[in-house]
C-alpha cells in the first residue's frame, strides 16, 4: 500500500517537473520553428491569399547574391573558428598545465572577462581603436610611422578579428576544462619514450583535448554564423553576413515568407556543418556540448 | 636547455600579449568616458565626470539622459524577469534530469542544450513569426487584440528566456549531481516528510547554483542584443537604446559613460556569483 503512494508520488512528480521543460521547449523552441518553416513554404500570390511552394526557395537559390552571402557567412565562420582555436589552444594549455594553481584561477576569470560585456560595448570598443580618428591610427601619426590617417575598419580582417574576439572564450573555457583533467605524467611518459614537443602534441595531448575541442569548435562556429552586431558595426555596409539579409528580409522589405526561409536555411546549413563536424572528429552531441 | 627558456619565455610573452588583446577594447570603451572631449578619440584633454552628471547639451551626461535612463529601467526589469523565470524553469529541469528517469531521456536532454546553439537570431523571429500569425488569427477570426503577442517587453522576456533557461539548467544539474542522496535518505529515516527535506536540505544545497545561474541569467539579459532586436517593441532596452544612438548620432562619449558603468555592474556582479559559489563547504 505505501509502496502504491510513493509510486504514485513518484509519477506525479515527474509530470509536474516535465511540464516546465516541456511547456519550454514546445512553445518556445519546437513550435515556433515548426511555424518558420511552415510560413517559408507559402508564397505570397495576392494580398492576403497564399499558396504552398518551394518558391523563397528557389529564389535563393536563384540569385546568387543571396547564396553567396550564405557561404560566405560559413567560410569565414569555419575560418573564425580554425583561428580561435589555434589562438586558443595556446592560451588553454597555459592556463591548465603550466600556470601555478594561484595564477591559473585569475587567468581564467580574465579570460571570462569580456562575456560579461555585452557585444555591443566590445564592437564599440573596436571602432574607438580601429576607425580612421582612432587610437591605433593616430598612435602610429604621433610615433611618426604613418602621415595621414589609415582606416583599419570595415574590411574583412576587421570582421574576422572583432569575431575571433567575440568568440574565442568560448574555445578556451571547454579546453580549459578537459585539458584540466589529463594527468601531467601521461605528458612525461610522451617525453620519457623519446616522444619531441610535436609529437607529444600531436599524439597525446590533442587526441586527450578533442571533447573540448569539438565543443568549441561547435560552439564558436554557431555563434560566429548566427552573428549579426560585430559583422555589422565592423564591417559596416560591405560585410554582408547572413544574419543582415535575414534581417533586411523581415524589417526593411518586410517579406515574412522569404525571411522565415533564410532563417531556416542558415538553420539546415549550420546544423549541417556541425554535424559533418561531428561524424568526422568521431563525437557525438552528448559527449562533447552537453558535458559543459 | 636554452631553447627550452627562450620557448618558454616566448610564450609568456604570447599569454600576456593575448591579455592585451583581450582587455584593449574594453579599456578603450571605459577610458574614452572620462577625456573631457566631444569625441571619444584621442588627444587626452584632461579627466572630466561631465559624461556621467552633466546636465547640459552638448555633454549630456548619462544620469540625465532620459532615453539612457528609460532603457536601463527596461533592461533592468527584463533581465529580473527573465532571471526568475528561468531559475525557476531551471531548477525544476535540474530535478527532472538528475533525479528522474523516463523513456527518451538523452533525447530530451539534448533538447533542453539546443537553444543554446541555435543563432539568436533564429529565436528571435521564430517566436516574433509564431506570436504574430497566433495574434493575427486570434484577431481576424474573433475580433481579439492580444497585445502580449505584439513585440515588446513579454516577447522580449520569452525570447530571452527561450535560451538562458539552458544555461541555468546547466549550472543547477551540475549542482544537483554533487549532492549525496543519502542526506536526504538519513532526514526520511528521522521521520521528515518529503516537502520539509525539500526545504531544509535539498534547496539550501542548491542555492548557491541557483544564485549564479540567477545572475548569469540577469548579465546575459542585460547583454543580449540579437534576440532582444526582432522582438523589440517601444520600450527598448539599454543595448538597442545604445545601438540606435551609435547608429544615428555616431558615437559619443556618453555611450562610454554608459559601457563603463556596465562593465563596473557586470563585474560586481559576476564578482558576487563566484562568491556565492564559494562560499559553501566543499561536499
Amino acid at each position: 500500500m505505501a509502496g502504491m503512494v510513493q509510486k504514485d508520488i513518484k509519477r506525479l512528480s515527474l509530470y509536474l517537473l516535465f511540464a516546465p521543460f516541456a511547456l519550454w521547449i514546445a512553445l518556445l523552441i519546437v513550435l515556433p520553428h515548426l511555424g518558420m518553416f511552415y510560413i517559408s513554404l507559402r508564397e505570397k500570390v495576392g494580398p492576403r491569399v497564399y499558396e504552398f511552394g518551394f518558391e523563397n526557395y528557389t529564389n535563393f537559390f536563384l540569385e546568387p547574391i543571396y547564396w553567396n552571402t550564405l557561404l560566405r557567412t560559413g567560410s569565414m565562420s569555419l575560418l573564425v573558428t580554425a583561428l580561435a582555436l589555434v589562438l586558443g589552444f595556446p592560451i588553454a594549455y597555459y592556463i591548465a598545465k603550466i600556470a601555478g594553481n594561484r595564477t591559473r584561477g585569475a587567468l581564467f576569470l580574465m579570460c571570462l572577462i569580456p562575456l560579461w560585456v555585452s557585444d555591443l560595448i566590445r564592437a564599440f570598443g573596436w571602432i574607438l581603436l580601429l576607425r580612421e580618428t582612432g587610437v591605433v591610427s593616430s598612435s602610429l601619426q604621433w610615433a611618426g610611422m604613418i602621415d595621414t590617417p589609415i582606416e583599419f575598419l570595415y574590411n574583412d580582417a576587421a570582421v574576422i578579428m572583432g569575431l575571433v574576439y567575440t568568440v574565442i572564450l568560448f574555445m578556451i573555457v571547454p579546453l580549459v576544462s578537459t585539458l584540466d583533467g589529463m594527468d601531467k605524467s601521461m605528458i612525461e611518459a610522451g617525453y620519457n619514450l623519446g616522444g619531441n614537443g610535436p609529437t607529444v602534441l600531436r599524439r597525446i595531448i590533442i587526441p586527450y583535448a578533442m571533447p573540448g575541442i569539438v565543443a568549441g569548435c561547435i560552439v564558436v562556429f554557431m555563434l560566429t554564423a548566427g552573428s549579426y552586431l560585430t559583422p555589422i558595426l565592423l564591417g559596416g555596409k560591405n560585410s554582408s553576413w547572413f544574419t543582415e539579409q535575414i534581417y533586411d528580409q523581415f524589417i526593411t522589405r518586410y517579406n515574412w515568407e522569404s525571411g522565415a526561409a533564410f532563417g531556416f536555411l542558415l538553420l539546415a546549413f549550420t546544423s549541417f556543418v556541425v554535424w559533418a563536424g561531428l561524424k568526422l572528429s568521431g563525437q557525438t552531441l552528448n559527449s562533447t556540448v552537453a558535458n559543459n | 636547455m636554452t631553447t627550452n627558456t627562450v620557448f618558454l619565455t616566448s610564450y609568456r610573452l604570447y599569454v600576456l600579449a593575448f591579455f592585451i588583446f583581450l582587455a584593449a577594447p574594453l579599456v578603450a570603451a571605459g577610458v574614452f568616458a572620462f577625456n573631457d572631449s566631444l569625441f571619444p578619440a584621442l588627444p587626452w584633454r584632461g579627466f572630466t565626470l561631465d559624461w556621467f552628471f552633466s546636465d547640459t547639451e552638448p555633454k549630456l551626461g548619462m544620469f540625465h539622459d532620459r532615453r539612457l535612463l528609460r532603457g536601463l529601467y527596461y533592461s533592468f526589469v527584463i533581465a529580473s524577469f527573465v532571471s526568475l523565470l528561468s531559475v525557476f524553469v531551471g531548477t525544476c529541469n535540474a530535478f527532472l534530469f538528475v533525479r528522474c528517469n523516463f523513456p527518451a531521456k538523452n533525447f530530451f536532454y539534448i533538447m533542453m542544450v539546443l537553444p543554446l546553439v541555435i543563432p539568436g537570431v533564429i529565436l528571435g523571429i521564430s517566436i516574433l513569426l509564431l506570436a504574430s500569425t497566433v495574434a493575427n488569427g486570434v484577431e481576424e477570426t474573433l475580433a481579439l487584440e492580444l497585445d502580449f503577442l505584439r513585440p515588446g517587453i513579454i516577447l522580449v522576456v520569452l525570447g530571452q528566456f527561450s535560451f538562458i533557461t539552458t544555461i541555468t539548467s546547466l549550472v543547477i544539474i551540475a549542482r544537483l549531481r554533487k549532492f549525496d542522496e543519502s542526506m536526504e535518505e538519513a532526514a526520511f529515516n528521522l521521520g521528515a516528510s518529503r516537502p520539509r527535506v525539500l526545504r531544509t536540505i535539498t534547496l539550501p544545497f542548491l542555492f548557491p547554483a541557483m544564485a549564479a545561474g540567477g545572475i548569469v541569467a540577469f548579465l546575459v539579459s542585460f547583454e543580449n542584443f540579437n534576440t532582444t532586436l526582432f522582438l523589440v517593441g517601444s520600450e527598448a532596452p539599454l543595448t538597442i537604446t545604445m545601438y540606435d544612438r551609435m547608429v544615428k548620432v555616431g558615437s559619443t562619449p556618453v555611450l562610454n559613460a554608459v559601457s563603463f558603468f556596465l562593465m563596473i555592474g557586470s563585474a560586481l556582479l559576476a564578482l558576487i556569483s563566484i562568491f556565492v559559489q564559494r562560499d559553501t563547504p566543499e561536499t
